[in-house]
């Protein structure tokens, strides 16, 4: 069991450690100089020079990459120049808006899959197929778009909630269910598909001879057990809901890590770009090595190897 | 010790699986049944058709030219002179949603194009015998995919500048490790394969064993590997033209067309809606023909 942790968790290394090498190889493969990249659509005298000292432009090419690492690995991810502000700061200061709204969407997508899951798999024909209808429709249709479905029902309309904005628990109602949908829709399908292999389980069997109701099978024991391939879906939950993030706070103009990282994008505040996807891959990256850890810690098959 | 099987009672008892009828063999005329296509299929074949000829020839479908509006006919809702209304310039947005089918079609397969380019060269290469090979171009896909693909884009794109050969390009690289790993498990089931084994043993060397025998089944592959994610890519291509990186106005994209929307929802809901309704339609048509695709050739992949 112990190996099985450890090499993960070496790996995870291996892959944080190369997405950073990534993009130090990108910055100097681009056509162009680097203080030209870095500076963004800014120009004022002195700028040039000082991007160069910061970066230590001057110095041999593996001793700008071993800089590159270590000031990465003590979390210093350089200065926004478009914003003149340190690009940690520019960060820190918008990731809880963010990350309230992917958590609640998070919980809700998970909550709706288990939900639909749990009360149609094995079913009637029927209700499968309205299920399996239902689930197409919401992986297939855009987040943006759902968002301003929803903006013209409930805010414009029916004016129960606001247009956007991010002051209390009001605002993030509408983002959140927006921002859920089409992820329940792709997590309900593999979820179905889990619980449905459990069902034709010997111990199913057994536990419905033992006269357990059919609801109680299913929560107690069926769900359990599906969860466990589920949660190999997490690291991509997480990054789907990183992703999604941006474009729902662009659609309910909501503050946050998305529209921070928009506005860096159509003014090329390259470093700003950098440190969100940077952290946004290594977020993802622990996540996802945490939950294979989980997996392993919670399923008895796996920790007897 | 294999596992002694458990089934149910249930399960056992209809001996219409052809497991259950192994040994039951007779000498009776086997009528091979073709099982007709499901109704889902044939509409959406008939769908993406359409998109094809809308992309193609799209004012065989309307007269309004999507660019130029009757500034006096702004924000005209849904009747029999515009289809879907007009927006606040006063263009039809049928027209616009017409053209736009053009800018997604071409976008989304270019996307799946540079991916699927870039993935098959890398899944070959890892799908080898080779393990050192294997492993580090996998933990590339590793490196790939840690990467939210809508973030990973928005970086490409700062690099790169906006634009729809560029968004293109950037969902195409956000897209390798999803083509690449597919073409890497396609390989090792090929390479694996009996007839492979069986030419290596009739004396052909690897080079011609790749060439010959392994190569063209991994290819056979890629046109349905190919239908099976272009819904997707054309998903987040409208997703980040709606962010703006993308075509910018007034080309009628249907991302482009959403964001403009969002100025005039609280009064008027068509040019909000009809876009929103073709990218979602045409995402559904192409998941659904190439699920079936997949299904249906899953058996003769290898």
């Amino acid at each position: 069991m112990w190996s099985r942790i450890i090499s993960r968790l070496f790996t995870s290394l291996v892959v944080a450690w190369a997405s950073v090498t990534a993009t130090f190889v990108a910055l100097h493969a681009l056509p162009g100089r680097i203080q030209d990249i870095l500076a963004g659509d800014l120009e004022y005298p002195g700028l040039r020079e000082a991007i160069a000292a910061e970066w230590g432009l001057n110095r041999t090419l593996p001793e700008q990459y071993l800089d590159f690492l270590f000031r990465i690995f003590r979390g210093d991810f350089g200065t926004s120049y478009v914003l003149r502000q340190p690009v940690i700061e520019v960060v820190g200061s918008q990731l809880l808006p963010t990350v309230e709204l992917a958590l609640t969407a998070g919980v809700l997508a998970v909550v709706i899959a288990g939900g639909i899951a749990l009360l149609t798999a094995g079913r009637s024909n029927f209700s499968r197929e309205v299920a399996s209808v239902l689930e197409l429709v919401f992986a297939s249709t855009p987040v943006f778009w759902l968002g301003i479905l929803l903006l013209m029902a409930f805010s414009f309309n029916l004016r129960w909630f606001p247009v956007s904005g991010a002051e209390g628990w009001k605002s993030i109602v509408l983002p959140s269910i927006t921002l859920a949908l089409p992820t329940a829709g792709l997590l309900t399908q593999v979820l179905r598909e889990a619980m449905e292999k459990t069902l034709d389980q010997p111990f199913v069997t057994t536990v419905r001879a033992r006269g357990v109701g059919e609801f109680i099978i299913r929560w107690r024991h069926v769900l359990r057990h599906a969860l466990l391939p589920a949660v190999t879906l997490g690291g991509w939950l997480i990054g789907g809901l990183l992703g999604g993030a941006v474009i729902t706070e662009k659609v309910f103009g909501r503050p946050g890590l998305g529209t921070v990282t928009l506005g860096a994008v159509l003014t090329h505040d390259v470093p700003v770009v950098l440190t969100v996807v940077l952290l946004a891959a290594f977020i993802h990256v622990a996540a996802s090595t945490l939950l294979d850890i989980l997996y392993v810690l919670i399923d008895p098959r796996l920790r007897a190897q | 010790m294999t596992a002694p099987s458990h089934r149910s009672f249930e399960q056992a008892v209809p001996l219409d699986r052809p497991e259950d009828l192994a040994g039951f063999e007779t000498s009776l005329p086997v009528i091979a049944v073709q099982r007709r296509p499901p109704l889902a299929f044939i509409v959406s074949v008939a769908f993406v058709v359409l998109l094809i000829a809308a992309a193609a020839v799209p004012w065989l479908f309307t007269h309004f030219d999507p660019l130029v509006g009757d500034f006096t006919e702004g924000l005209k809702p849904p009747g029999w002179a515009h289809l879907f209304g007009t927006d606040r310039l006063g263009r039809d947005v049928f027209a616009r949603t017409i053209y736009g089918t053009r800018y997604s079609l071409l976008i989304g397969f270019g996307g799946v194009a540079v991916g699927l380019g870039l993935g098959v060269i890398l899944g070959i290469i890892a799908g080898q015998r080779n393990r050192i090979l294997d492993e580090c171009v996998s933990r590339l896909f590793d490196m790939l995919s840690s990467f939210p693909g809508v973030l990973l884009a928005m970086l490409i794109v700062t690099f790169l500048g906006q634009g729809m050969l560029n968004i293109a390009i950037a969902v195409g690289i956000a897209g390798i490790p999803k083509f690449g790993r597919v073409v890497r498990a396609q390989t090792q089931l090929v390479r694996d394969a009996d007839y492979v084994t069986q030419a290596t043993v009739y004396g052909l060397s690897q080079w011609q064993v790749f060439l010959r025998h392994v190569l063209p089944n991994v290819l056979v592959a890629i046109p349905i590997i190919a239908t099976v994610y272009i819904g997707s890519t054309i998903l987040i291509v409208s997703g980040l033209s709606f962010l703006g990186l993308g075509p910018q106005p007034p080309t009628p994209e249907w991302g482009v067309m959403l964001a403009e929307s969002r100025d005039v929802l609280r009064v008027a809901w068509w040019p909000g809606v009809f876009p929103g309704l073709a990218i979602t339609a045409t995402v559904i048509a192409f998941s659904v023909v190439g699920n079936f695709l997949q299904k249906k050739f899953e058996g003769r992949m290898a």
